[in-house]
């Protein structure tokens, strides 16, 4: 589930309160929104994705809370790598045409 | 009862809309559906549980799509080939028309600018799409296209008119706060299946809202005993992705193979020892480094808990289990009345998981392929004749709001965790859902039946919790329904496995349809003869 908003490098844009199917965030005037409904969190991974400044981490994990620093994810490298891998970060966008389900042996 | 009968201007709504069709779910079937009554001239609204472009199972898994060229023998091969699997209740008359209509749609999309990848004769290959750039590009078509689309806007019940026609719904604002009302002349449900809050990946806004408010007004579902759909995923992780399980093999926990267990036909040996031992899977199959980097392009968010938990997925083996995607993978729902997407209560249409998918894949399919391809047409068909309908109505007032379960005026104060706790003991377990008896069927009806009465009488919450507590009671009256159809049907056909009738009877090669909410009605309808006679199986 969402785990971390890295409140330095967020821009206050709100996306991920937008488009979060579950509605986990709420947006505060005036700053980073916060995670309101932590629990509510399905791990659909949509906010990291549509987040265009990699300010959030969700774990693979629906079920527990591991509570996270953004230090822990720093570390391990991990802010923006799902939205590196789909293309829609900037340096990868000639990865939004790779789609090699066709290549699979039937 | 006067506050249940809406009247315009009566001040009882934060946000009131008068449009032609009303499309309910922003998921594949809801944008094609309001695309296409909008380019037939009807003004359309469209509202979401969360927000049109991201919310459902689609956006963030992606899928595959039955899209066959109209090449006679490409398409016969594709629709014989899941007939014998589905138990022999789909029908060409309805497959036909949903290739012709996913192949049409999908090459639009191309021409939109969906960004199909090429092989190395430089040819687009459109038989998938990755969620998020799928549902994003939509979510913008059906914005541009002029469709008038409330996000974090659940829509709760529908109303009707003195017709007895549905004449739109109402909802609340989840952010914004308040509630709304759409008046509309006909009305799409779109708002996909329910998968139970299991965690499924991008499933836990499929909570069967659609089937609920439907049945309120009358309609009937179909094909609800095809709904012990349940993915493999990683026991950490919500990624419900079952393909690359193709090139798995499975392991007990002191490491010895677990003969014949696969994520196609052996997915019940996994499931059967699930019952008494963690399983474990290894990619084993997956030998060379280009086949792996395949695997990778083609499925990216697959990889995504095995990267951030530092395991290697092909030399390392990681625990797994199944989780119930109930009729998100499954087939049950609305049932529909004709090509035109109809159901039986007059302005109500549906379509995409929110309907029975039998008339293409009988009792089995599996994630994406042929359900994406049904929400794609079915989407476009409900569209266009929700259009027409609603153009050619003349106008009447609201008379009634039909929401019951949540409504009730002297409110019973029930704990929602509780019940949706109690719900997903009944559904969850393989040895009741997967694997069906009598016995535990039964065992598990009464106590979704207490639960039903329960909610029936509930009431007097506040708009969020109103939210939870439809959601609570659209999963128990699906479970219900689930429950009461696989009891009637004594035989084991597609996905509904029953232990105590192991074999496929010739004599109930039919459909069962469900009906009702207090009491639930089951009777059989026939479906057209096969072309390749079941005894030839």
């Amino acid at each position: 589930m969402i785990e971390v908003i890295d409140t330095e490098t967020c821009t206050d844009c709100n996306l991920c309160v937008k488009v979060c199917p579950t509605n986990v965030f709420d947006a505060i005037a005036d700053g980073p929104p916060v995670i309101a409904r932590q629990g509510d969190c399905q791990t659909c991974f949509m906010c990291e994705v549509y987040c265009p400044v990699d300010s959030l981490y969700v774990d693979p994990d629906p079920a527990n809370s591991y509570g996270l620093t953004v230090e822990n994810v720093k570390q391990a490298n991990l802010f923006g790598s799902y939205r590196r891998s789909i293309g829609w970060a900037k340096e990868t966008r000639h990865l939004r045409r790779v789609d090699d389900h066709f290549r699979l042996p039937q | 009862m006067t506050e249940r009968d809406p009247t315009p201007g009566n001040r009882e709504f934060s946000l009131e809309i008068e449009t032609d069709v009303l499309v309910v779910g922003g998921g594949p079937a809801g944008c094609w559906a309001a695309l296409n009554a909008i380019s037939a001239g009807a003004r359309v609204v469209l509202v979401d549980k969360g927000h049109c472009g991201s919310s459902g199972a689609t956006a963030s898994a992606g899928t595959q799509i039955w899209y066959v060229p109209p090449d006679p023998r490409e398409r016969e091969t594709a629709m014989a080939s899941r007939e014998a699997m589905g138990g022999y209740l789909s029908e060409r008359r309805w497959m036909v028309p949903v290739l012709d209509k996913t192949w049409e749609s999908v090459n639009r999309l191309a021409a939109w600018g969906y960004p199909f990848p090429s092989n190395e004769q430089g040819i687009e290959q459109r038989i998938s799409v990755q969620g998020p750039e799928y549902m994003r590009l939509m979510g913008r078509k059906v914005k541009n296209a002029g469709v008038r689309i409330l996000d974090h806007s659940p829509a709760l019940e529908l109303v009707r008119d003195d017709t007895g026609a549905i004449a739109g719904a109402t909802g609340i604002r989840r952010q914004e706060g308040g509630n709304w009302i759409v008046r509309a002349a006909a009305v799409i449900m779109a708002a996909g299946g329910c998968a139970f809050m299991s965690k499924a990946l991008g499933c836990d806004v499929l909570t069967g809202d659609g089937y609920l408010m439907a049945a309120e007004a009358g309609a009937e579902l179909s094909g609800m005993e095809f709904s012990s759909a349940y993915a493999i995923s990683p026991s950490f992780a919500s990624i419900t992705k079952t393909a690359l399980y193709r090139f798995a093999r499975f392991y007990r926990e002191d490491g010895t193979l677990i003969e014949g267990a696969g994520s196609a036909r052996g997915r019940s040996i996994i499931a059967r020892t699930l019952l008494s031992e963690p399983v474990y899977a290894r990619l084993d199959l997956a030998e060379t480094d280009a086949l792996k980097a395949i695997m990778r392009r083609a499925q990216p968010n697959f990889f995504i808990p095995f990267d951030r938990r530092g395991i290697d997925p092909f030399t390392e083996r990681f625990p797994v289990t199944l989780r119930l995607d109930g009729t998100v993978r499954g087939t049950g729902g609305l049932r529909l009345t004709g090509l035109d997407c109809a159901t039986t209560v007059p302005g109500l249409y549906a379509a995409g998981d929110n309907a029975t998918r039998e008339p293409i894949c009988g009792g089995f399919t599996g994630g994406g392929s042929h359900n994406a391809a049904w929400a794609i047409a079915t989407g476009a068909f409900a569209g266009t004749a929700a259009a027409k309908f609603a153009l050619k109505k003349k106008p009447s007032p609201v008379l009634r709001r039909l929401g019951r379960a949540g409504y009730a005026e002297a409110a019973r104060e029930l704990d929602t965790n509780a019940a949706l706790q109690a719900v997903q003991q009944a559904v969850f377990p393989l040895d009741v859902n997967y694997f069906r008896t009598e016995a535990a069927l039964s065992r598990e009806v009464h106590r979704l039946d207490d639960l039903w009465e329960r909610l029936e009488t509930s009431g007097g919450v506040s708009h969020l919790d109103l939210l939870r507590l439809r959601e609570v009671a659209a999963m128990t009256a699906t479970a219900r329904w689930m429950y009461r159809a696989a009891l009637a049907r004594t035989e084991t056909r597609g996905m509904h496995r029953r232990d105590d009738f192991s074999k496929q009877d010739p004599a109930q090669r039919h459909r069962l349809i469900v009906s009702g909410l207090g009491h639930i009605a089951v009777r059989p309808e026939p479906v057209e003869e096969p072309i390749f006679r079941e005894a030839a199986e």
